[in-house]
């Protein structure tokens, strides 16, 4: 008897994770517009089909119905090296950084994401939906980066873009991996010549006479998208040297540019808030040593109070613990003064903006990928559990964590 | 003019001894831990130590005493950080695999902003301890985090010449692994570490036949002498071990000789919990915020401290300072709790039970009359993200507050506060 009813729940389970779901919340942040008090999400073929309070939504009675305390859009894990950089921490887990040269713009992220390793599925616990991975700091230009969803076998199943950005990276970073750059001037160099021979390999693919068209690289292919604008090139950059190096190239060459890490963003927030760019904040617990030994837990109020656009990154990890979880970096962030909702907005469409996806995700609005995660109390506090994660409209994770 | 001197030199000692005055904590909730919270305590600390304390209403608060109204705040006893790489210790160095008689109190710098950074955090006792790439790397040192310009200044013991001022480190699994001299298995370091305790039985036996007649005593021996004082019960051994079966062998050698033993890490421990109880050995765990980083921490668990619980072994939480950062020590045990302990166990694992693993519950721990008056004042409950640690005292003298700013930089960080050298982190998990 009591076999038969495990059986029954378990059908109900398998059927639910791709049922038309209705997510009831105290509170629901949509993250457009005000946070909503007893609201409703009807999902229906992964998008999101309605929003709003509960009296004004009704749910179809085939609709499987979730409730939870809080309900937020999927986190977005703005800079990550997941799926490239697996659990283990041994060579053949460690695909992140290739150091035979130190500007390699040709190598895709596509190539080398495991949408099985264990940290994809750790950080998708604590509420993470799109993951920003790819290639990580420690060249000077390491390589591709992408943008996946928290599930799937392969990569195929996951992908949302698989050119998200170019990684390059500023400071003394570089020299622990290769002996040429050497300094902080001999990186900036490189990466000049890189980006002008990348001018003139575009200009001279467009010359009217085949014959005297170079054979194409994949490397200045990519360069050349960068210049183009259709892809940024994302710099991590932790001190004032670097950070002001990467807004002089991007003043250069006029690419987009994406600051990342910016340990140092504080000193210089005027200068970055005059170039108009966006930063992915290194996490706000990153250990104060090396680059990052000026970091404080008060920059991602900083950024705000200075209007300029960031969002949370778990960033690289070389050892123990192997990825952080922008969750608890956001909920540190807010314990050292940044408002609770611009937290909320960096981790979601503020985080999506600068990663050009928020038409797909970021905020609850009709149209938009279902992506949502349950909690059961204020997501920033310690011992508040993520029990349930919704992407697409699948339940891919029902368990408090 | 007499009376005027008679003044002076009663002044000199008040303002040497500013504590010999009472100074009364009123209105806070109070976690003693010994016992339940005490909704609006009164917490009373004369010469160092903890002379009062309860609830508001039924504690006497003495003339002349400075009272402090700290209603809305919460105190408890200063946090006891049983594993800690702070002051950029040292240990043993690459030329053996075990150095019993390596001190890390020899090679602390009591003045390095990572010390200040673990009172940011409201630690007040730190078991400070080299790395795990040895077998043996050295002999911890507990240290009390008073204002002090040497490790003098903040010792536990009373004099490093004859007393014996800590613990003994030692590791088993992948870290101390290498090439020769190092083991290059897990049954190799056994071995090793077996055989060195054999020598240190012959030693022992040796001394005891000599009678304390001069002539016939063994040449003095350091290496010999640390593992005696293990051997005897009088130093911990503090066990760097993470899988399951390592820290089986971690108790096969603790059934053969006998020794006091503190299993710091226990990535693994939620698997064997049972068989820790026992054999009646206390643990000292880690909470990260992912697995990883290496085979043997792949299975590591933030239900790990909720397990031991269950099964009624006696945890405590440290930091391995600099793998994770003293300044968010309380966050450790809020993860915990998260993950299924109980709030009392882990607060308790924050003071407490850190205290009986150093052999120091007598003196620290919690708020108890006669206790050392190290305490911490929150701005909220001890497991809130939102609660900031605003003040740290220790013996009576505060170490660390929050609302002044050359403090306050040590709590958030920021320009040239942490440039005083590069923090251990090297094979420090």
């Amino acid at each position: 008897m009591k076999a038969w009813s495990l059986l029954i729940v378990l059908g109900l389970l398998a059927s639910s994770a791709r049922a038309q779901l209705a997510v009831r919340a105290d509170t629901l942040y949509t993250m457009a517009g005000a946070p909503i008090e007893n609201g409703v999400v009807l999902i229906r073929d992964g998008k999101i089909e309605q929003v709003g309070p509960a009296h004004t939504v009704r749910i179809p009675a085939d609709y499987q119905v979730l409730e939870a305390s809080v309900v937020t859009p999927g986190l977005i894990d703005a800079h990550s090296v997941v799926g490239l950089a697996g659990i283990l921490n041994y060579d053949h887990d460690q695909d992140q950084l290739d150091t035979s040269d130190p500007i390699q713009p040709e190598l895709r992220a596509i190539d080398a994401y495991n949408a099985r390793e264990k940290l994809v599925a750790w950080v998708r616990s604590f509420g993470v939906t799109t993951l920003h991975t790819g290639h990580g700091p420690g060249a000077v230009i390491s390589g591709q980066t992408m943008l996946v969803k928290t599930r799937g076998e392969t990569v195929e199943e996951a992908l949302v873009d698989s050119v998200a950005t170019v990684a390059a990276t500023l400071g003394p970073m570089v020299e622990r991996y290769f002996r040429s750059p050497g300094t902080r001037a001999k990186a900036v160099a490189m990466l000049r010549a890189a980006l002008l021979k990348a001018q003139a390999y575009r200009r001279k693919r467009q010359a009217s006479d085949p014959a005297r068209r170079p054979e194409p690289d994949l490397g200045m292919e990519t360069l050349g998208r960068v210049l183009d604008g259709e892809i940024p090139l994302m710099i991590t950059a932790q001190q004032v040297p670097e950070i002001m190096a990467a807004l002089r190239l991007q003043r250069e060459f006029g690419f987009r540019l994406i600051l990342d890490g910016a340990a140092e963003a504080y000193l210089v927030l005027d200068e970055i808030k005059k170039a108009g760019v966006p930063v992915i904040l290194h996490p706000t617990m990153v250990r104060p040593r090396g680059e990052t030994v000026n970091a404080t837990l008060e920059t991602a109020a900083r950024l705000h109070e200075a209007g300029i656009p960031f969002a949370f990154q778990s960033g690289f990890e070389s050892y123990v613990p192997k990825t952080r979880v922008v969750l608890f970096e956001a909920a540190m962030a807010v314990a050292n003064g940044l408002p609770r909702m611009a937290a909320l907005e960096a981790l979601t469409i503020q985080a999506a903006r600068i990663l050009g996806i928020a038409d797909r995700v970021g905020s609850l609005e009709p149209g938009k990928d279902a992506d949502l995660v349950l909690f059961d109390g204020d997501p920033f506090e310690y011992t508040t559990h993520v029990c349930g994660v919704i992407i697409e409209g699948e339940l891919v994770h029902q368990t408090c964590q | 003019m007499r009376v005027r001197l008679t003044l002076l030199f009663v002044l000199v000692p008040l303002v040497l001894y500013a504590q010999e005055q009472p100074l009364v904590f009123r209105g806070a909730r109070l976690y003693p831990i010994s016992r339940s919270p005490i909704e609006r305590g009164v917490l009373v600390v004369q010469h160092g130590k903890i002379v009062a304390v309860g609830p508001e209403g039924e504690v006497a608060i003495p003339e002349q005493a400075t009272v402090y109204d700290v209603t809305g705040k919460v105190i408890m006893p200063g946090l006891v950080d049983t594993h800690s790489h702070i002051g950029r210790v040292e240990g043993g160095d690459r030329s053996a695999p075990m150095h019993p008689a390596v001190r890390t109190l020899d090679a602390i710098d009591v003045r390095h902003s990572s010390v200040q950074r673990a009172r940011a955090g409201g630690i007040t006792t730190v078991n400070v301890m080299s790395g795990s790439g040895h077998l043996l790397s050295g002999q911890t040192v507990y240290l009390k985090l008073r204002k002090g310009n040497t490790i003098e200044d903040l010792l536990y013991c009373k004099d490093p010449l004859t007393e014996i001022c800590g613990g003994l480190k030692m590791a088993n699994g992948t870290n101390p692994q290498g090439d020769p001299p190092f083991p290059g298995t897990r049954a190799k370091a056994a071995a090793l570490v077996r055989q060195q305790f054999l020598k240190a039985l012959a030693y022992r036996r040796k001394i005891e036949q000599a009678k304390d007649d001069p002539e016939k005593m063994p040449e003095r021996d350091l290496d010999m002498e640390a593992l005696l004082e293990v051997l005897d019960g009088r130093r911990v051994v503090h066990f760097h071990t993470h899988r399951h079966d390592d820290i089986l062998t971690v108790l096969r050698l603790k059934r053969e000789f006998g020794f006091r033993v503190v299993l710091h890490h226990v990535s693994e421990a939620w698997k064997v919990a049972d068989e820790i109880a026992a054999a009646g050995v206390p643990c000292s765990i880690i909470i990260l915020d992912a697995p990883g980083g290496k085979l043997e921490a792949v299975d590591l668990s933030m239900k790990n401290g909720a397990a031991l619980e269950k099964a009624g072994v006696d945890v405590a939480i440290h930091t391995d300072d600099l793998i994770t950062d003293s300044r968010w020590f309380l966050r450790a045990a809020a993860l915990a709790v998260r993950a299924g302990m109980s709030p009392e166990k882990a607060l308790e694992a924050l003071t407490l039970a850190g205290a009986r693993m150093l052999d120091l519950a007598d003196r620290i721990g919690s708020l108890d009359v006669g206790k050392d008056a190290d305490f911490i004042i929150l701005s909220g409950d001890p497991l809130s993200v939102y609660t900031h640690v605003e003040q740290t005292w220790v013996e009576g003298q505060k170490v660390f507050d929050r609302a002044d700013p050359k403090d306050r930089k040590y709590a958030v960080g920021g320009a040239g506060v942490f440039e005083d050298g590069d923090a251990f982190v090297h094979e420090a998990h």
